[in-house]
Parts: C-alpha cells; sequence; structure tokens
C-alpha cells in the first residue's frame, strides 16, 4: 500500500488507526496485577495525569505537524525522532529504578532495560545535535582531535559500563550516570558529521529509536512495539544504506569519514577559470527557444521559496511548445525524496518528476540545463577528479547539456565544501541572484516575448 | 559451558519472540523495498511515527507505578507527552505531504 502515491494515504491513516486503538486498549485494558492476584484499578491521579499527556502531546504535535514548513522537514523529523527516543529512554529509566527497588528482575529483562535506555538516549541526544545542525544553528562539524578513537572508547565504554551494572544487578545512581554517559556520546556521535550527511544520520537515528521501541516490547513481551520497532528498526537500515548507495559511499565513512568541511580545502588548487554571467532578457530568449529543457531543482530553491515560480516558468515553457523536467538526484535537498516533496507542494506533475538513471542518458539531447540552487550534485568533480571527496558519487550530468545556466545567489561552495568546476564550463552562464527573485523576472521576462 | 546451556535456555524460552523479530525484519524490508524514491520524505516520517509505539510502554509504566512515587510519576508523564507527540506530530506531517501527491 505504502509503494503508491495513491494509497499511501490511506495507508498511514490506517496505521495511525491502529495505533489509537493500541493507546486507548492499553490504557482501559492493562492492568496490574496486585498482591492478591487480582488487578488493581489505577488511581484517578494516575489516568488523569495520562489523559493530559496524551492531550498535550497530541495538541502540541499537531500543531507542530500542521505549521511546519515544507523545507524543514528533515529538522521536524529529527526533532519527533528525538522525542521518541526521549520516551523509550525514561521508560527503561522508570523501569530499572522499579525492579531494583522490587526486586526479581531477571537478566534478560535488566539487558532489555539497559539496551533500551542506551539506544533511546544515543538516539534523543544525537537527533538533537542533527536538528541543530540542519537549523544552521551549529553550521560547522565540530572535531575534536582524535575523534575518530575518543569516540570508539566511549562507546565501549558506555556499553561496557551498561554490562556491568546488568552484571552486578544495578544500582540507581549508576544508572543515571550511564543516561548521562550515552547521552554524551550521542553527541559526540553526530558532532563531527557534516551537514550534507545529515539525511543519512537522521535515518541511521531513526532505525535506532525503532530499535529502542522493540527492546521496550521485548522487555513487556509486549507484540505490537516489539513488530512496530523491528518493522522501524530494519526499514530504517535499509534506507540509510539506499541512501549511502546513492552517495557512493559505505556507511562506516559517513560515521568516520571527515566528509564536508577538512577534505574540501585541498581541493581548492584546481582549475579555476572565468565565470560568465548571462542577463533576464538574454536568458529568457535561450528559453524560449528551445526546444528541451530540464531543470535541477537543489535545497536553494527550497530555501528561496522558489518552487511555486519554478512551477510557473514550467506551466509557461510548455505552453511555447518547449518539453520541461525536472531532473530528481536521490539526495538532492535535506532528505531523500525531499524534493519531491517540495514541487509536489507547488502543484508539479510527478510524472515530469525524472530520477537520475532515466534523465542522465537525456541531458546529451538537452537545449538548456537549468540548475537552481543546486551545486554538489552536479559536480563533475565527482567523475573527474579522483582527489575529490566526493568522487564516485553518482551525479546528474547536467554537463553533456548545449546550454547550462545556473542560478546561485554567490559563488560559494555547496553544502559540501566543494568547489565546482561545472561553474567554470564555457557552456556555462550564471545566473545569481535569489532564486525566487530571479526567476520571477524570468518570467516576466518570457511572457513579453 | 554453563553460559553457553543459558544462552540455549534463553533462546529456547524466547523462541516465539525470535520468529516474530525475524519476521518482522523480513516484513520491514520488503515494504521498504517497494517503495519509490518519490515517496521517501513520507516513508520515513511515516517510520517515525510507527516507533512511536513506545507509547505503548510509557503508558503501561503510569500504571503500574506507585501513585506515591512522584519521581516515576513525573518521569512517566513527560514519556507519555513525548510518545504523544512523536505518534500524533508523525503521523499528521505524513498525511500532510501525502495529501500533495494525491491531488495529481
Amino acid at each position: 500500500m505504502m509503494g503508491n502515491a495513491k494509497t499511501a494515504r490511506k495507508g498511514n491513516l490506517i496505521g495511525a488507526g491502529g495505533m489509537t486503538l493500541a493507546i486507548f486498549g492499553t490504557i482501559f485494558l492493562d492492568r496490574a496485577i496486585g498482591s492478591n492476584g487480582e488487578a488493581s484499578e489505577p488511581t484517578a491521579l494516575i489516568l488523569g495525569m495520562i489523559f493530559l499527556a496524551i492531550a498535550l502531546g497530541t495538541i502540541i504535535g499537531w500543531v507542530t505537524a500542521k505549521r511546519v514548513q515544507m523545507t524543514k522537514m528533515p529538522e521536524l523529523v529529527s526533532m519527533f525522532n528525538g522525542m521518541g527516543g526521549a520516551c523509550a529512554a525514561l521508560i527503561s529509566l522508570i523501569e530499572f529504578n522499579h525492579s531494583v527497588e522490587h526486586g526479581g528482575a531477571s537478566t534478560t529483562t535488566l539487558l532489555a532495560i539497559i539496551a533500551g535506555l542506551i539506544i533511546g538516549t544515543i538516539s534523543f541526544s544525537g537527533s538533537i545535535i542533527a536538528y541543530l545542525k540542519l537549523n544552521g544553528t551549529m553550521a560547522k562539524p565540530v572535531r575534536l582531535p582524535k575523534y575518530n578513537i575518543l569516540n570508539t572508547i566511549i562507546m565501549i565504554g558506555v556499553f561496557a559500563f551498561g554490562a556491568f551494572i546488568i552484571l552486578t544487578g544495578g544500582n540507581v545512581q549508576l544508572v543515571y550516570l550511564l543516561f548521562l554517559a550515552a547521552a554524551i556520546y550521542g553527541i559526540f556521535f553526530t558532532m563531527p558529521i557534516g551537514g550534507a550527511d545529515m539525511p543519512v544520520v537522521i535515518s541511521l537515528l531513526n532505525s535506532f529509536t525503532g530499535l529502542a521501541a522493540a527492546f521496550g516490547g521485548f522487555m513487556y513481551h509486549n507484540k505490537i512495539m516489539l513488530t512496530g520497532g523491528i518493522l522501524v528498526g530494519s526499514a530504517g537500515t535499509l534506507l540509510t544504506l539506499v541512501m549511502c548507495k546513492a552517495m557512493n559511499r559505505p556507511l562506516s565513512n559517513v560515521i568516520f569519514g571527515a566528509f564536508g568541511g577538512g577534505a574540501a580545502a585541498e581541493d581548492q588548487g584546481g582549475a579555476k577559470g572565468t565565470i560568465k554571467d548571462i542577463n533576464v532578457s538574454d536568458l529568457a530568449i535561450l528559453m524560449n527557444y528551445s526546444k528541451r529543457v530540464v531543470i535541477v531543482p537543489g535545497y536553494g530553491l527550497a530555501v528561496a521559496q522558489a518552487q511555486h515560480v519554478i512551477h510557473e516558468l514550467e506551466l509557461l515553457l510548455e505552453e511555447r511548445g518547449v518539453e520541461v523536467k525536472y531532473a530528481i538526484h536521490p539526495v538532492a535537498g535535506r532528505m531523500p525524496g525531499h524534493m519531491n516533496v517540495l514541487l509536489a507542494e507547488s502543484n508539479v506533475d510527478y510524472g515530469k518528476l525524472v530520477e537520475m538513471d532515466e534523465i542522465n542518458p537525456e541531458f546529451e539531447s538537452t537545449d538548456v540545463v537549468m540548475i537552481v540552487g543546486a551545486n554538489d550534485v552536479v559536480n563533475p568533480a565527482a567523475i573527474n577528479n579522483a582527489s575529490s571527496p566526493i568522487y564516485g558519487m553518482p551525479i546528474l550530468e547536467a554537463y553533456k547539456a548545449k546550454n547550462i545556466i545556473v542560478n546561485k545567489r554567490s559563488m560559494n561552495a555547496g553544502y559540501a565544501g566543494i568547489e565546482n568546476d561545472l561553474f567554470y564550463d564555457p557552456k556555462t552562464s550564471m545566473f545569481f541572484g535569489d532564486a525566487k527573485k530571479a526567476l520571477t523576472e524570468l518570467v516576466a521576462e518570457i511572457k513579453t516575448l | 559451558m554453563e553460559l553457553l546451556r543459558h544462552l540455549f535456555t534463553f533462546f529456547g524460552d524466547n523462541k516465539e519472540i525470535f520468529y516474530f523479530v525475524i519476521l518482522s525484519i523480513f516484513v520491514g524490508i520488503e515494504v521498504i523495498g517497494g517503495v519509490p524514491t518519490v515517496l521517501h520524505t513520507p516513508l520515513m516520517s511515516g517510520a517515525n511515527a510507527i516507533h512511536g509505539v513506545v507509547i505503548i510502554g510509557a503508558i503501561h509504566v503510569m500504571l503500574n507505578v506507585d501513585a506515591e512515587n512522584f519521581l516515576a510519576l513525573g518521569l512517566g508523564f513527560l514519556a507519555v507527552v513525548l510518545g504523544t507527540l512523536n505518534v500524533v506530530g508523525g503521523f499528521v506531517v505524513t498525511d500532510r505531504m501525502l495529501e500533495m501527491f494525491k491531488k495529481k
């Protein structure tokens, strides 16, 4: 059902319905068994608190989800993911205290509790850092000296500490210490990873939270939690690997490799040439009399909120008999499939959104390729410069087109911080300016022709 | 040897759960494998909503906690709020995205 855009919505609603059922089922049917062997009713205070908490969470969640801009989707997902992770960690924390006070928890239960605590906490603090990075609050990757070794040591330390607590049967103070240590690991784990790799990190953390939920299910022998958690865990892992494949880098490279910063600096010496500007009227004529135009949208388009103008441009050109398509790179934007969502928001027919493998052979017969706010995904260094950090990443072969127009605000390097030789190509003309403003002018200009 | 025997008993005792886990992994892979790239963002936020099932655990904790244990009550309350946020927000935003795809 989720495989098709038409039925996916129904699938999502069924999922939401199932979840509601599970929640109310738990509230009304799940009863503690008292010492006399009979089910005891929860006090009014507890029931009231549960309903208040659900009401509070529903209102905040609903309003945030309704208000958020589509460009902010990655931030939102990482935020919600962090909440889920924190929820799993808190459950483990309470459950651990409970089992220490009352005793009698088996090693297996303790294992599930501690594992849920560690993974949930890492997911929580990692997601918060990912959120801050996507948000721009923490733009540069922060790398402590020898951070790889340091992180590995902390990771081993956290798990060893967890094992120690399980074996010694536990002590409440130590568990809080473990909580803290796992939180620190989550921060250190995410901090050195560059912004361009954040989609991969979010997807990975998403599957972590799934795993934490599954441990919760294991702890309570609750099949719904177990299935849901494992489903997300395996789905998230697969999605993470799909993304890594799209960037042609192994997962270990994303986590441990220095990317999107340090490595880029060495690349600067390469071929620099002269750049060429194009003004609105020339560009309008060029596009108006083309046969085939391909638009390559990138995150810059989203930031400038230019997705509606670009749709207007597309309709206008189609009216004039120009064939227009969009070339979508799998990791364009800040999330896999992010561009599709943004363009769908402005009513672009998704039959016009062409995936990389399909569009690449078509660039040679394309008159104008218009790159709006994209950079790394069209950088030919990925094909011809073995020393480039993005070497080997599959790209949109825009450089093969007859004319290349690049709309950018300035000559700054892309998100990965790498120079792009495409901008110095003799076939390339730069069309500087804020995407929304520049494209609005272009549309107006074409209308006069 | 003692450890090994423990391990086997453990697997034996939880046989059903392990079958379940393996089955779920395959279902997960099968489900994601069929989803086109176009839908990967809603997929991610949908999956995000689904792991909100932890909320069931949070409610379970609340129902079993002693009414005098204010620390546990407070933490449980927070857990239910966060879990609900995750579930509701995730499903609502996924629906919003899929609605846009449906128009065409």
